[in-house]
């Protein structure tokens, strides 16, 4: 057996002392728990759209046409009011949200992955492997991101895909540099050198002892990370190189009340909003949870 | 007048975290004479930087908590003066050696200019004339006029230290306080500097407290000795007293921990269990856990502070005649 | 079978800086016998740190030889060095960086018998770990704590049951106890000699510390800028130092004790930069009986009696 694990009692009470240190840091931040507080409301409100906003033909829905109820303004029956085509906005805000953290997931896990990847082979071999690694990221860190969505959506079909490659190319570079500069950090320590002159295989001592160790701050990146995703998704399918109408996506719905905003500003008032709240929580999010991480930092 | 220039009466200074109180000093009683060197010993945590931070009226707040005790220097009570009076007197009639010297002096400006800058805050000069004197102390420290004009990076660790000391005599202090000034340097560079230290107090005629927990540095450099464990001086005396008539428990385990160049012994006597968590003290005397000679009172009652003979105190309760 | 265990013949190793080669170890010789110990003493950048581990191989070496039990360490493929790092251990000077801080004490401890598979199952690691915290001194309430929860003298323990988990004859101490308070490291100093004695361990034991250095050594090598320049029994080097930086690294110790007064003698200047040292002896321009030879002609470590050798023009 080639790896056992000295897990010596149960895993559950040495990975909680742990977690529960960053908790019991992160818990005491008003801001980060504001933060945190808004983002789960959120992702509860994504998971029950259909609860909360049901499109059943009785009530109005988020993608039902009712031309006869175009452009209310906020009241009691559309408490944000309807669209062009008589939807309710609030129910496709609700299902919007869906659709953008839904992107944003996509996109940090694909960028994530990668950039850990690329990050951990050039931190941890450095020489040749980095020097092709971190150039081949400034290529990508020089390209600007509106024209790779531009050309990623006009060589595939605008859509999810195109922005998951666009966002996610976009936001790799910044992964892999975050990792990088752990990595190397992490690489000097001298408990690195003690694995080595006990034995272990390179393999080994990036998996045990390297990357747990490069954890912290890939996860505050993350949460930030979602924010610039659920962002760049709002401003691509803005542009209409993004998700496409009917879809409701938050973005995209600002598009469509742009049009209108002289007289019916509530058609962009509260997608616009839906982004600027989701955003500011993640934003709060991850700066409590990078003080959360390394207390040291906030001395 | 007395001569007495310094002196701390049952200070307590508590740091509040969320891990609970941190008992940092505690009841701490301590007297300096003017022109003379006390050496504050200590292992980590002892104590010795918030007492010294205590004297500068520096301890950070918060956490830090200063909750009972007085800071007499010249007279005067230092916990009663507004925070512009006690500017006045940092810098200026008392002033610090931090440890690291590789931290303690501003990267981007020249070793001139920062002890200029010291020198047009407390004294009523030119700019032109504090750099005259700027150079006038680095010379007093050995470095060489013609590197005043350099910054710190380029300044070895010793180096380095002795810039340090030119600010912290710059003004003339009445008192200095170096915490830990050689513990960052190699020995021949600690011989050095130390060397610096004696000559420079001898001709400024400056108080020191001489933060450290190298008994051997104490022996080098002061005229007393307190010896801290667990926020508290545990025993004071005379150096010649201290070094040749320990009574403390803890100062003897302390010398019978230390491997001696000049004997051939090979088994070193040390002071069995660890350091007390300062947020959780032993009740009694804080030393009976790890104490050889501990009495069952020991764990109950508070040993007060007992003058042996002149000038020779001990807080322990083989020594506490009144219990 | 002899007694040397390790045998270290004009080893070298150059570090290449933008500003040339930096000697940090430069030609240096020496050997230690089964089960005891060679102090190997200097101030910071003499390269003695470098020696432990270009002897180790954590660090590959310029030039020169390491023979250890008569094999060429230096020549050792990948299976042999693993082998050989069984047998050969090393604990750090800093017990918190030195420990990974996201592995429990006994993961730590354990993982040397994890990785060379010296160990079948997990009732059998385990008693293996507790016996071996119990062998340093280490609760075995503390088997799930991790690092930063324990104080610097229990991590370093934990360190040195680390080192001792594959079995290892010869351990180098890298400045084990200069991160610890005085009543700690008189602690973990007593340990250490009380494992060399129970396990027959021979010691390269690492410090800038000559009263530690002293305390622990049967031999004593003094290093300065990459070279040794005197190496002696521990009691003549005391007693006796003939080599001017040896002489004034023992006067610069303070002493704690008032009753002898040591002559001082303060070196001037700095520890010269080891980067293309100029040719010559190395203590030259802080030397305070240099002779014009020294200048141009670098001593050699020179045998001056049956234990002796010392690196100098003017002492003999």
């Amino acid at each position: 057996m080639g790896d056992v694990t000295v897990n010596v009692n149960n895993e559950s009470k040495k990975k909680r002392s742990q977690l529960h240190d960053v908790w019991r840091r992160f818990r005491k931040s008003p801001i980060a728990m504001t933060g945190l507080c808004v983002v789960v409301f959120m992702v509860l409100v994504a998971l029950f759209a259909d609860v909360i906003a049901p499109s059943d033909g009785r009530n109005p829905g988020y993608d039902i046409h009712n031309l006869g109820n175009r452009f209310q303004a906020p009241n009691a029956e559309h408490i944000m009011g309807t669209d062009e085509f008589g939807r309710d906005i609030f129910a496709r805000v609700v299902h919007g949200s869906r659709v953008s953290l839904l992107v944003g997931f996509i996109v940090v896990t694909f960028s994530m992955t990668l950039g850990v990847i690329v990050g951990a082979i050039a931190g941890f071999f450095g020489k040749v492997a980095e020097n092709i690694l971190m150039r081949f990221i400034d290529v990508l860190l020089s390209i600007p991101p509106i024209l790779l969505a531009i050309s990623i959506a006009a060589a595939m079909r605008p859509g999810m895909m195109s922005i998951v490659l666009a966002v996610g190319i976009g936001a790799l570079p910044l992964y892999a540099r975050v990792m990088r500069a752990s990595v190397l950090t992490v690489k000097e320590q001298e408990f690195i050198e003690a694995a080595y002159s006990i034995g272990a295989s390179k393999f080994r001592i990036i998996r045990k002892h390297v990357l747990p160790n490069c954890i912290a701050p890939i996860i505050v990146q993350a949460t930030m990370g979602l924010a610039y995703a659920i962002l760049w998704a709002a401003a691509l399918s803005f542009l209409g190189i993004g998700i496409q109408p009917p879809t409701p996506e938050w973005g995209a719905m600002l598009s469509e009340g742009r049009m209108y905003i002289r007289d019916h500003w509530h058609m962009v008032m509260f997608p616009g909003m839906a982004i600027a709240i989701m955003i500011f929580a993640l934003n709060m999010m991850g700066d409590g949870l990078r003080d959360a991480f390394d207390p040291r930092l906030k001395k | 007048m007395s001569d007495i220039l310094l002196k701390i009466e049952d200070l307590t200074v508590h740091y509040i975290t969320d891990d609970g109180t941190v008992h940092a000093v505690n009841d701490l009683n301590l007297s300096l004479n003017k022109g003379e060197t006390l050496g504050l010993v200590g292992e980590t945590g002892a104590g010795k930087t918030t007492t010294a931070l205590s004297i500068m009226g520096l301890v950070p707040n918060p956490p830090g908590k200063v909750i009972n005790g007085e800071v007499e220097f010249e007279g005067e009570k230092l916990f009663e003066k507004s925070e512009a009076e006690l500017r006045q007197v940092r810098g200026n009639k008392i002033s610090m050696i931090f440890q690291d010297p590789m931290t303690s002096l501003n990267p981007i400006m020249t070793v001139r200019d920062q002890i200029a800058e010291v020198v047009l805050l407390h004294e009523n000069l030119t700019a032109k004339e504090a750099k005259e004197k700027a150079d006038e102390m680095l010379l007093k420290v050995g470095i060489r006029a013609d590197r005043a004009k350099e910054f710190p990076h380029q300044f070895s660790g010793g180096m380095r230290q002795r810039v340090v000391i030119a600010i912290a005599l710059a003004c003339n202090p009445v008192l200095l306080i170096a915490d830990e000034p050689t513990t960052a340097l190699d020995v021949t560079i600690q011989a050095q500097v130390l060397e610096l230290m004696k000559e420079l107090k001898k001709e400024f005629n400056t108080a020191m407290v001489m933060i450290t927990h190298d008994l051997g540095i104490v022996a080098e450099i002061c005229d007393n000795v307190a010896i801290m464990y667990a926020g508290s001086v545990v025993e004071q005396a005379g150096k010649e007293e201290l070094f040749t008539n320990p009574k403390h428990p803890y100062t003897i385990g302390l010398f019978n921990s230390i491997p001696d160049i000049d004997s051939d012994d090979s088994v070193l006597k040390p002071i069995k269990g660890l350091m007390p968590d300062p947020t959780n003290l032993p009740t009694g005397c804080p030393f009976h856990p790890r104490c050889d000679l501990a009495m069952p009172q020991c764990s109950e009652i508070l040993p007060k502070r007992t003058e042996i003979s002149e000038n020779h105190y001990v807080k322990c309760l083989l020594f506490d005649g009144g219990g | 079978m002899s007694n040397t265990l390790l045998e270290v013949k004009n080893l070298k190793k150059y570090f290449k800086t933008t500003k040339g080669m930096l000697h940090a170890v430069d030609d240096i010789s020496f050997t230690i016998n089964r089960g005891e110990t060679l102090g190997l003493v200097g101030e910071s950048g003499c390269g003695k740190s470098t020696t432990g581990r270009v002897v180790l191989r954590l660090l590959e070496s310029t030039a020169g030889e390491v023979l250890f039990g008569g094999a060429d360490v230096l020549a050792f493929n990948k299976k042999e060095l693993r082998r050989f790092r069984e047998n050969a251990q090393i604990v750090f000077q800093d017990p918190f960086a030195s420990l990974n801080p996201r592995m429990t004490v006994a993961e730590i401890i354990g993982e040397p018998l994890v990785i060379n598979k010296k160990t079948s199952n997990r009732a059998d690691l385990y008693k293996r770990v507790i016996k071996l915290m119990d062998t340093v001194g280490l609760a075995s309430r503390f088997e799930n704590s991790y690092p930063h929860e324990l104080d610097g003298g229990r991590r370093q323990r934990i360190g040195i049951a680390r080192a001792l988990a594959l079995n290892p004859s010869f351990i180098v101490q890298d400045e084990p106890v200069s991160a610890l308070d005085v009543s700690i490291q008189a602690q973990i100093l007593n340990l250490m000699d009380e494992l060399q004695k129970e396990f027959k361990l021979t010691y390269l034991f690492i410090s800038h510390d000559l009263g530690v250095i002293k305390h622990v050594s049967k031999n004593i090598a003094v290093m300065y800028l990459g070279k040794i320049v005197e190496m002696s029994d521990y009691s003549s080097i005391f007693k006796n130092p003939l080599h001017p930086y040896t002489k004034a690294l023992l006067s610069a110790i303070p002493i704690p004790r008032v009753d002898k007064k040591r002559e001082r003698i303060i070196l001037e200047g700095d520890v010269p930069n080891p980067i293309e040292p100029p040719p010559g002896c190395r203590f030259y321009g802080r030397c305070f009986c240099r002779k014009d030879i020294c200048k141009d002609t670098d001593p050699e470590l020179k045998q001056v009696s049956e234990t002796r050798f010392v690196a100098c023009h003017v002492a003999t």
